[in-house]
């Protein structure tokens, strides 16, 4: 049923993909987080034949950076194209070269922006300016966004500022607060546009086009004599800009009634305090100023949308006369800087004006300060906003502050009161707390939009969720009331609470914000009578306190009725309706029905037909809580999140950031340079997994496949002293060790039952069948929770079992032996049952100690370096890898730079001790010289001496003299004397795509770096964006159509140096191939390129087959194993070593599995079957090639 | 000159080798090479509402799994247009077949819910179908499940469709019933045009070497014949329906066995898939060989000449088919088997 509604309910990113691609011929993508959105959505259109305002299908190309997309958009512009981009943060910067291009030549450009913090002391997916703050310089104009409605709107209004101008626009909003807030919006019409915009100014665009029919040339090299001059020539353009930008909101205003200024000023006309601000924080600002405004207070908001070209002139005018004080809030910080920008812009406006002749500033104008706020999404309230108005009663208020942390450093922040709030009666406000598993958002999504469009209601949705990948939980902010609603923070007095999972009680305190009488959804087994009584006693004290009004439904139990599997969401989304009253009840079902089969009738009548059965089932299972008067709080205490024995950083800064009180932490707490402990993930029981695996010590044969393929390290296998037995607990298992090398010993494999993720790849895993019952294997999933408490015991016995001694003469690079090396990567956040973390444990367990890892961005460096909670780790002696990400582009230059300085300090200790010689003692000396460190007990070897030369240089140092500042020179790089090992890990996207270049150029360098590319065939943390590695075939983001090229053969490229040491392994085909790669990959004295292959959630698999997968891609001869080993050549062999055989099976036998291939033959059945086909040739070519090459 | 033609549910056929549902007419390639080749009409594959559930399910399930549980990958897949997640292919591939081809298009139906026999049964004759076989093919491995609940839902089937089309409806059936003659009497009463003579279910095997239960596709042979033989001989002129022969043909003499017990038309697909599609032309141009010499003029004359009700002993289709069986043998004297 289409809706009658002239609003629509949409996140910020599509209301400003809706006017780019209307406008656009030419739209070059790149996926960056938080606009992928707008990329997917221009790509999904493109696809499927959407026409922009002119009839045209807009050409959308995905390029291998944002610079990339940044010169594929120059270049379309230069040869007359509309031609747009999408990008945030890092992104944003690669595409400054440019943006100076394409402004220096007068070229009218829209750019979105969905605005991100940068990457300093750490990444930061999140919103603020400090990515658009970088492009001041560049000549493009600035226009701010501040609301999902604005966002529409002034995409239009820059795209017809720019033809007219001809200066490029940056269309700037809020990353995530804006750009995936969901709210209800007046969206624009084709014909709003067309009346928008001129179309002799596309002629005159495409007049100036570069074309040899009427031959110009651009980009030419300039000389001292007039590049001055040319800098100042487009002077008139700039001048021009605010007066056409102006008018063409006036003509916005009278096509849509929406007007916008400049500078829009609200508040009390006689304000005598003013915000100056842009962005979504001038709602809140807006909001806040009305409020106190009605209160007495005489304040207002001065909000900037025109930020550049800046107009003095226009920002004079629109400050009221009788203002006093002004605070400026910047939502970026330039560290030494004598204020952040838009502070020295105000400072500078209003300078220029108190010397001006003809601008008037406010007579009575005293105090002007800056402050930041917001930085990386932190909350910017009306509490904060009260607190700056406040300070600026102040006589002497503080300037360069900051709003909405505590510095207790520098001191330089302000006070605010939480309790502050000045949200209408009539919003109705809802939270809810579930699991990304559960469907949760999905179903508030739909909500909102049945508010917002099948309602006279305005509607706000806006969701949170944490950083790991499996067991997420997500917090939905949900706002709904006869007014739009204005409101860029998230719920603190909630009229409605959901709690969809149970055990976040204990977790979490997810009735902190329950308002006095709020409503409390809980999804629980336990019924209403027993209900109250098993929650936690903080919960219960809260219940009772606020008077909280508690239903009851167990929604596992109608999910599982209605074939739902752990889908809750369509049976909580129904109960919320039935509380809220929002509705009338038959009403809310009719519209949550429709809803339902809007959003899955494309996927089948069946998948609608159970959610229908979970709507009429849900009700009859939801049962109010009756709390008696006398009812008293005697629950159980809220355990500690952490352990007590966690070290003190732990407990003081991790805990709270776990327990989702970083918000709290002051700077104190934080580093300085972002340095944090490594080894954190063990500190953080999760407990998600329903059903874990349990060992069967009497069917295992103890191979260690297990232990290899575990993605998250919670299986762990040890052969120890029968004696250290004594004291294990009751349940312990262990059973005789198999290893001829260690004979008498006994052998256990524990699993960390609360740190699994129940993947179950283990069990596909494992070999052994039982010979009574086949389908049992030796090691079989079991539940959970009731052997949490035993397992969970027996796991800390068995960490204190003494670890595998590596300088024994056992080989570890095979399978068997590895198993025991302990993980130095462990209990990561990845997707259960990911692909590429058993790779990493793997590197980890085998080389760990003497690691340094550079970390392209992507969902390794997520999974690998996320806080609060990070699983590089360390062992018994504190070694372990050392880790860093520096950005996705340079990761490849970032790991040489690392080898640079290792061989730098091993070659300046060598000089060092060479030149001590006599004083270290030559037989000393020379051990340390000529030390072999091919394995580990050479290198345990080489840590002794050094040990022992540290200490004697120790001695020289403290008897002073002349030798004393030598021996300090050698003790300060005498660690380089142990060899370490440099690993450059990171995706296809990086290897591919935006680092090919570096990853190309280091491989080229000869220098002995080692890269692991874990292939999982599209851009997985940004949610399965395609890149040169998606296969042909294959559906992905940016690829709707099927990809038509094969895939790039990295390793042949790397191959044709000669001199690099490549191998392609897929650990589910032959784990003995991946082993024996990545040893001798370490062994060999040279660049190595190892390519993985890594199954992904971004397949469209079932997880638990992700190995067979692998072998099935093997068998197939899609991905060929092989080792190509350069050193051969000196032994007059094939350096290429073909590892896997010839097809076993079809491609299409592989390929059908995976829903990637699937959904081509399900939307365009004819084209997948050609693809397909295309596909097959592809694979039997390269196959073939490869067979030729390795005889 | 030999008549070969025949009428199969009241379509004129013009001869009685029909390629049964296969994966040879699974699109219209297929389709149109089966009729070149000289089918004179075709059964499509089934529609199996089961299989479309699950693969609504499975897209449902992949395209769901993972989603809005991160910040940075709210969903894995694009949104397409459309996933043909329901019968909407299989009923183009009809309307196609019946532009491209000029042979009856029998469709086939697998169903399991009675809203899916009626639904897909109407969508199936609105997109042309000249006829329609329900494919009833079902394990009934709940030990809670009787037989008459087996039987009933043929029968309810039967009646969901009947109601629902005009088009003549076949049942193809499986062996698996006690009182065979007493089921295809009540399908032929409750209207069903023609019994297809029988489903061959799949049979799973062991890997012994990986202890896995493995799906095993053998394709038929001439031995297999016989017990499709016997039911239809037994049928013949015993019910109403129009009987059709499946599984075991592959030569002439299967083809004249099938008409002789009675068929109507005999179905063939394994033959076709193991020998290609030029097989029916061989087997007619044979078969036309064998009538010329015996001075049969057309296969009307054949249909049921040896079928229970015309045979010299109907007793040999029955219990004494066995008894006979065991009559004929007698042991060899010892040593002489061996001489032989």
């Amino acid at each position: 049923m289409e809706s009658s509604s002239p609003f629509v309910t949409l996140e910020g990113n599509e209301a400003a993909a809706s006017v780019a691609y209307r406008t656009s011929e030419v739209i070059a993508i790149y996926p960056i987080t938080p606009s992928s959105g707008m990329s997917e959505l221009s790509d999904q259109w493109s696809a499927a034949g959407k026409r922009n305002l002119w009839g045209t299908v807009p050409i959308v190309q995905e390029m291998q950076s944002e610079g990339g997309a940044a010169g594929a958009v120059h270049g379309a512009l230069q040869t007359g194209s509309l031609a747009t981009t999408f990008t945030s943060s890092q992104g944003l910067l690669l595409m400054i070269p440019n943006m100076h291009k394409i402004a220096g030549e007068l070229t009218s450009a829209v750019f979105q922006v969905a605005a991100r913090s940068l990457a300093a002391q750490g990444l930061s997916i999140f919103g603020d300016h400090s990515d658009v703050m970088q492009t001041r310089s560049t000549g493009w104009a600035m226009l701010f966004a501040n609301s999902v409605q604005e966002v529409g709107d002034l995409a239009a209004i820059s795209f017809a500022s720019t033809l007219e101008s001809r200066i490029p626009f940056l269309h700037v909003f809020d990353g995530f607060r804006t750009s995936s807030e969901v709210n209800k919006i007046l969206p624009l019409s084709d014909d709003d546009l067309r009346g928008l915009i001129d179309d002799k100014l596309i002629t005159a665009h495409r007049n100036r086009a570069l074309t040899p029919d009427n031959p110009v040339m651009r980009g030419t090299a300039q000389n001292p004599d007039m590049y001055f001059q040319g800098r100042e020539a487009s002077n008139p353009f700039y001048l021009a800009t605010p007066t056409i930008v102006q008018n063409v909101m006036d003509l916005f205003a009278k096509i849509t009634g929406r007007q916008y200024h400049l500078f829009d000023y609200a508040g009390a006309p006689d304000a005598d305090r003013v915000i100056v601000i842009m962005g979504s924080g001038a709602e809140t600002v807006e909001d806040t100023a009305n409020y106190l405004n009605a209160r007495g207070e005489k304040v207002g908001v001065l909000k900037i949308r025109l930020f550049r070209p800046f107009s003095v002139e226009h920002f004079i005018h629109a400050l009221p006369a009788s203002v006093r004080g002004i605070a400026v809030l910047d939502r970026c910080k330039e560290p030494g800087s004598a204020g952040e920008p838009l502070y020295q812009d105000i400072a500078t406006a209003i300078t220029e004006a108190r010397f001006s002749d003809h601008l008037q500033t406010a007579a009575n104008l005293r105090t002007l300060v800056g402050g930041r706020y917001g930085l990386s999404s932190k909350e910017f309230t009306p509490a904060m906003v009260k607190a700056v108005f406040d300070e600026l009663k102040k006589a002497q208020p503080k300037n360069h502050f900051t709003i909405g942390i505590d510095d207790d450093v520098t001191f330089t922040s302000l006070a605010w009161d939480p309790a502050f709030d000045i949200e209408p009666a009539e919003t109705v406000r809802a939270m809810c707390w579930g699991l990304g598993a559960d469907g949760t958002v999905g179903a508030n999504k739909n909500s909102i939009k049945i508010i917002g469009e099948e309602t006279d209601n305005y509607a706000q949705g806006y969701f949170v969720y944490d950083s790991k990948k499996s067991g997420a939980r997500t917090v939905s902010h949900l706002r709904f009331g006869p007014k739009p609603i204005h409101a860029p923070y998230l719920i603190s007095h909630a009229n409605f609470i959901g709690v969809h999972q149970f055990g976040f009680f204990e977790r979490y305190d997810v009735l902190a914000t329950a308002a006095e009488g709020a409503v409390v959804l809980i999804n629980s087994v336990y019924d209403a009578e027993t209900v109250f009584s098993k929650l936690p006693k903080r919960a219960q004290v809260q219940i009772l306190d606020k008077k909280l009004k508690l239903y009851v439904i167990d929604a596992y139990k109608v999910a599982e009725e209605a074939e739902m599997g752990n889908r809750i969401n369509t049976v909580m989304q129904v109960c919320f309706f039935a509380i809220s009253g929002v509705l009338p009840r038959d009403e809310a079902i009719a519209r949550i029905k429709d809803a339902i089969r809007k959003t899955y009738a494309k996927r089948g009548e069946s998948v609608v037909l159970k959610n229908f059965v979970a709507v009429d089932k849900s009700l009859e299972h939801m049962h109010p809580v009756t709390i008696a008067e006398n009812t008293v709080a005697n629950g159980a205490a809220v355990p500690p999140t952490v352990p007590l024995n966690a070290p003190d950083f732990i407990q003081k800064v991790t805990a709270k950031m776990m327990a989702g009180d970083g918000d709290l932490l002051p700077v104190s707490a934080i580093p300085i340079d972002g340095t944090y402990p490594t080894g954190t993930t063990q500190w953080e029981r999760r407990n998600i997994a329903q059903d874990v695996p349990v060992w069967d010590a009497d069917l295992c044969i103890q191979c260690g496949k297990c232990v290899f393929v575990c993605p998250h390290a919670v299986i762990r296998a040890k052969v120890y002293d029968p004696a250290l037995l004594a004291g294990a607990p009751e349940t312990f298992k262990s059973t005789d060790a198999r290893w001829k090398e260690m004979p008498g010993q006994r052998y256990s494999l524990q699993v960390a039952v609360e740190d699994c993720t129940g993947c179950a790849l283990c069990i596909e895993a494992c070999p052994v069948k039982d010979k009574t019952q086949v389908g049992r294997r030796a090691i079989n999933m079991a539940e959970q929770f009731p052997i949490r408490e035993t397992e969970a015991a027996n796991w800390e016995f068995f960490k204190e079992l003494p670890e595998v001694k590596r300088e024994d003469s056992v080989v570890f690079t095979n399978v068997k032996n590895s198993q025991l090396l302990q993980p130095l990567f462990e209990f990561s956040g990845a997707c259960a049952g990911c692909g590429e973390t058993p790779y990493l444990r793997l590197l980890s367990a085998l080389y760990g100690d003497r690691l340094v890892i550079a970390n392209a961005t992507g969902c390794s460096s997520i999974y690998g370096g996320n806080l609060p909670t990070t699983p590089w780790s360390q062992n018994k002696v504190g070694r372990g890898p050392a880790w860093s990400n520096s950005l996705f582009e340079d990761n490849a230059e970032f790991g040489l730079g690392m080898r640079l300085t290792l061989d730098q300090q091993t070659t300046m200790a060598r000089e060092r001790l060479t030149a001590l010689r006599e004083t270290v003692g030559a037989e000393a000396t020379d051990a340390l010289l000529n030390a072999n460190q091919t394995d580990d007990k050479g290198i345990n070897a080489q840590r002794e001496r050094v040990l022992a030369l540290k200490a004697t240089l120790q001695t020289m140092t403290a008897a002073g003299g002349a030798p004393a500042e030598a021996a300090h020179l050698l003790q300060e790089v005498a660690d380089a004397l142990v060899r370490k090992s440099v690993w450059i890990v990171g995706g296809d996207g990086w290897a591919y795509d935006i680092g090919y270049g570096g990853l190309d150029h280091v491989l080229a360098t000869g220098k002995n770096v080692k890269i692991l590319v874990m292939d999982t065939e599209v851009y997985s943390n940004t949610g399965g964006q395609a890149s040169k590695a998606t296969p042909l075939g294959a559906v992905a983001k940016f690829a709707a159509s099927g990809k038509a090229m094969r895939k790039k053969d990295l390793g042949m490229l790397a191959m044709s140096y000669g001199h690099v040491y490549v191998a392609q392994i897929a650990m589910g085909a032959s784990d003995a191939q991946t082993i024996k790669a990545i040893a001798e990959a370490e062994a060999f004295d040279g660049p190595a390129l190892v390519i993985a292959y890594s199954h992904c959630i971004a397949h469209g698999i079932d997880m638990t087959q992700g190995l067979r997968q692998q072998k099935l891609a093997v068998d197939s001869t899609y991905w060929p194993l092989y080792r190509y080993d350069p050193r051969l050549r000196a032994q007059g062999k094939n350096p290429l070593q073909l590892d896997s055989g010839p097809a076993k099976i079809a491609f299409k036998d592989y390929a059908n599995n995976e829903q990637r291939y699937r959904i081509l033959a399900q939307s365009y059945p004819a084209h997948a079957d050609e693809l397909m086909a295309m596909a097959q040739t592809a694979v039997t070519e390269h196959y073939k090639r490869y067979e030729e090459l390795a005889k | 000159m030999i008549d070969l033609s025949t009428t199969y549910m009241g379509l004129k056929l013009a001869h009685p080798l029909v390629p049964s549902a296969s994966p040879l007419a699974r699109n219209l390639d297929g389709i149109k090479r089966l009729e070149d080749a000289g089918a004179p009409a075709i059964v499509l594959p089934s529609l199996f509402e089961e299989q479309i559930e699950q693969e609504s399910h499975s897209l449902n399930h992949f395209m769901s799994y993972g989603a809005e549980s991160f910040n940075e990958a709210t969903t894995y897949f694009p949104e397409m247009g459309t996933y043909n997640t329901g019968p909407d292919h299989y009923l183009e591939l009809i309307h196609q077949a019946k532009k491209a081809a000029h042979i009856p298009i029998i469709a086939s139906l697998n169903g399991v819910t009675d809203g899916a026999w009626i639904d897909y049964a109407r969508r199936i004759q609105q997109a042309g179908a000249d006829a329609l076989e329900l494919n009833i093919y079902y394990v009934p491995a709940d030990p809670k499940i009787s037989a008459d609940q087996v039987e009933r839902r043929y029968i309810d089937a039967l009646f969901h469709v009947k109601r629902t089309v005009t088009i003549p409806v076949a049942v193809k059936l499986s062996p698996y019933f006690s009182a065979m003659g007493n089921m295809a009497k009540r399908l032929s009463d409750s209207g069903a045009n023609a019994l297809v003579l029988f489903n061959r279910f799949y049979q799973p095997d062991f890997d012994l070497d990986n202890y896995e239960v493995v799906p095993h596709l053998v394709l038929s042979d001439s031995d297999e014949l016989r017990l499709p033989l016997r039911w239809i001989a037994i049928l013949y002129k015993r019910v109403a329906s129009d009987l059709a022969l499946t599984t075991g043909v592959h030569t002439h003499l299967d083809t004249i066995k099938g008409l002789m017990a009675g068929a109507a038309v005999v179905m063939v697909a394994s033959e076709l898939l193991a020998n290609g599609t030029k097989r029916i032309g061989e087997i007619l141009h044979d078969l036309q060989g064998w009538m010329a010499e015996r001075e049969y003029v057309s296969v009307r004359q054949m249909r049921g000449s040896m079928s229970q009700a015309h045979v010299r002993n109907p007793a040999m289709f029955e219990r004494a088919n066995y008894m006979k069986t065991l009559d004929s043998w007698r042991p060899d004297p010892v040593g002489q088997s061996l001489s032989r």
